[in-house]
């Protein structure tokens, strides 16, 4: 049903996948909205959850998508396997494939680990994010977003806030968003911008305020406090005073913009209470399309043919 | 030194006027009213009474000097010198602007610690600029918040006298600093190879059996800034250099980088380690006072503009810091006073540099560094005025120093050059 097989990260996905994922999103949306919930269209399919790297929101939103669409999951996660023991990352795949599996979710800490696993497991690999590298997922579930709010992507101004540097989110974004024709700026504290991010077509600057004026939503990223101690920002109180999408900041803009946030989120430091907890924000509205998101995902990527929505 | 009585008006009459903004040299007037700037013209005249008039024949009258590498010791130790002490220092040397380094105790390092210098400062005769620390407690592991600094008057950041020796947290500090447009001001040493030298390593040191500080240590490290600034386009200020290697390197790299700016201490210009035969301790300064050969080309290098400003690295310490041994002798000398005698003599007397080129490294060029570059003869603009006998030959002596120490070695040295005057913040000083 899709041209690709795995979805590893957005740089290199077709764009007609892509366009095929967001739009059956909505469909899903529709069930998840119905008494039922459930639509059983991979009842003999099996999935198994490798989380390498803690989770709670993609851990969770997975597996939920997993049991609506009926399918058999099992979970791993790093801390409670022989991971621990010292096993490698393929003979752990392969002893879990060994056992009949359909598709993969890897989240793993090394960007690269959802393309390695691919070679090991002859099922469908879904990256569930591989360290700063790509989180396709969560910027597919962000599209979704702000197609059910603005009915496009083309053209639509995004703003994209926070430790670009780190960020898979940022990343997988910025591939994804472009593809379908978005104007991007990513903005932050120098220190938090790679060198040349501008390359991947966007625009950068360090003035949030020129973000916020210029864009129809922004998207802030978490900041990760322990970066504080590696040198690359001095203080929570200077990056809320001069990146945070502050009350006194949204409330100055000439016209509402979309507040989005991939969370989990500090409060206080990138977002203010007043302005997550808003009208314009879609943050929650996020969470929900991301359950539909990967019930299309993997619809689409382990479904039969036959099985149709 | 302060005149008590402030006269409202007053006309500086047939000065040699040498504006190193637009450049103009002629023999004129300026007249003040109320601090500011009312008239500047080759002859004012007028009957008014009221008016104060000083004659300035034989005089140059220009921009009130600018230094931009001072330590006020404030807060911590008073005892060597305050704010306002260092402030009255500064006037007797001409300048009427000064940048504070951050390294009192406790350090600059925080906001609120740089609204301190600015609100202790207010009612000062001249305009003091913190300088704002690049780490939290000069430890070179964090950076300080200098966004917010900045808005509370920070103009440039440095660790001061202890280098940063992390090239990555250097790197995090030029890149992070280029969201403020502040120069980053690092002491380019490197400290290992220092290796506790207490002098410059070389034959002088052998014969004295004191630990050398090798050239190597400070061009190593100015090479490292260098590089890393002209990778990021970040904006760098080298502090008193002292080697001639510094001195080339600046070169190579300015050819590359418009951000980078460089300075030079007078007592470099001045000194040479042959002169610390006698251990004397108020010769101990990091970096220290190096060959003859490296003098030299510091020399070259101001001249020819490679150095953009001389900044006095004005240093306090007690008279216990320094009646001692010269391995226990605490490094840095006071400089404000002294400033003018010395580098007229050195650069415009002995080596031939135009005296336009050497107040424009009083005044313009440390000005742009710091981002404070004005055109301060502009009909309305407060009076920064210093005048200067440029042929004075006087001997330094104790009864020149305002400064609360005096760690200086120019006492007893004779010097040409002398300020007279100065305006600044509303007042007018006589020398």
């Amino acid at each position: 049903m899709l041209r690709s097989k795995h979805l590893i990260g957005l740089e290199h996905f077709p764009i007609s996948d892509l366009n095929k994922i967001i739009d059956t999103s909505f469909k899903f949306k529709e069930i998840l909205n119905t008494p039922e919930r459930k639509i059983n269209l991979l009842k003999d399919k099996t999935i198994v959850n490798m989380f390498f790297e803690n989770s709670t929101r993609t851990k969770i939103s997975f597996t939920l998508a997993e049991k609506r669409l009926g399918a058999d999951s099992i979970n791993f996660s790093a801390s409670t396997s022989s991971v621990k023991k010292g096993e490698t990352l393929k003979d752990t795949v392969q002893n879990i494939e060994s056992m009949q599996i359909d598709g993969a979710i890897i989240r793993h800490s090394h960007p690269g680990s959802a393309l390695k696993l691919t070679e090991y497991i002859d099922g469908s690999v879904i990256n569930a994010g591989d360290g700063s590298h790509e989180h396709p997922t969560q910027a597919i579930l962000d599209m979704v977003t702000l197609k059910e709010k603005f009915g496009k992507i083309k053209n639509l101004k995004i703003g994209i806030i926070g430790d670009i540097l780190n960020s898979r989110v940022a990343r997988s974004n910025i591939f994804g968003l472009r593809k379908l024709g978005a104007e991007i700026v990513v903005c932050g504290p120098s220190t938090l911008l790679p060198n040349d991010i501008s390359r991947l077509g966007v625009n950068v600057t360090n003035n949030v305020d020129e973000v916020l004026n210029w864009c129809d939503a922004v998207i802030a990223l978490r900041i990760q406090l322990e970066r504080m101690h590696l040198g690359r920002i001095p203080s929570k109180r200077e990056y809320h005073k001069f990146f945070g999408l502050t009350y006194e900041r949204i409330s100055k803009l000439k016209k509402d913009i979309t507040i989005m946030h991939p969370g989990p989120m500090n409060r206080g430091v990138e977002i203010d209470s007043k302005i997550a907890d808003s009208d314009n924000a879609v943050i929650l509205d996020q969470v929900l399309n991301g359950v539909a998101s990967r019930m299309s995902i993997l619809y689409l990527l382990l479904g039969d043919k036959s099985n149709k929505i | 030194m302060i005149n008590k009585k402030q006269p409202k008006k007053i006309l500086l009459k047939k000065g040699r006027i040498i504006d190193p903004f637009s450049k103009k040299t002629f023999i004129g007037d300026i007249l003040i009213d109320n601090g500011k700037i009312a008239s500047i013209k080759k002859n004012i005249t007028s009957k008014d009474k009221n008016i104060f008039k000083i004659d300035c024949k034989g005089l140059v009258v220009t921009h009130g000097f600018c230094d931009i590498h001072v330590h006020f010791r404030e807060p911590g130790r008073e005892d060597k010198e305050t704010l306002k002490s260092g402030s009255i220092a500064a006037l007797a040397g001409g300048f009427t602007q000064v940048c504070t380094m951050p390294n009192t105790n406790p350090p600059i390092d925080s906001p609120e610690h740089v609204y301190y210098i600015k609100s202790k400062s207010n009612n000062l005769p001249i305009d003091v600029f913190p300088i704002g620390a690049v780490s939290l407690g000069q430890k070179g592991e964090e950076l300080t918040e200098m966004l917010i600094m900045k808005e509370n008057g920070a103009i440039a950041f440095s660790d001061d006298g202890i280098p940063i020796q992390n090239a990555q947290f250097m790197a995090l500090a030029l890149k992070y600093s280029k969201m403020t447009n502040l120069p980053v001001i690092n002491h380019a040493e490197d400290i290992y190879l220092r290796n506790e030298g207490v002098m410059n390593a070389g034959p002088n040191s052998n014969n004295l059996g004191l630990k050398g500080n090798p050239s190597l240590a400070e061009s190593i490290m100015v090479y490292r800034d260098l590089a890393l600034a002209l990778s990021l386009g970040a904006r760098l200020h080298i502090p008193h250099i002292s080697t001639k290697d510094s001195v080339g390197l600046i070169k190579l790299f300015k050819s590359k980088n418009k951000l980078i700016t460089a300075e030079v201490s007078p007592h470099h210009l001045y000194f040479c380690d042959d002169d610390i035969v006698d251990f004397n301790t108020n010769l101990k300064v990091g970096p220290p006072i190096r060959s003859k050969s490296d003098r030299k080309k510091l020399i070259e290098g101001i001249k020819s503009g490679i150095i953009d400003c001389i900044a006095t690295d004005h240093a306090p310490h007690t008279i216990e810091d320094k009646e001692t041994t010269f391995n226990d002798a605490e490094f840095g000398m006071i400089g404000l006073e002294s400033c003018f005698g010395v580098v007229n003599k050195v650069l415009v007397k002995d080596n031939g540099m135009s005296l336009k080129s050497l107040i424009e490294k009083l005044t313009v060029n440390p000005r742009k560094i710091m981002n404070i570059n004005r055109d301060l003869f502009a009909v309305g603009e407060k009076a920064q005025i210093t005048i200067f006998d440029p042929n004075e030959k006087w001997v330094f002596s104790e009864e020149n120093i305002y400064s609360k120490s005096s760690n200086s070695p120019f006492i007893g040295h004779n010097l040409v050059g002398k300020v007279k005057y100065v305006f600044s913040k509303d007042s007018f000083f006589a020398v």
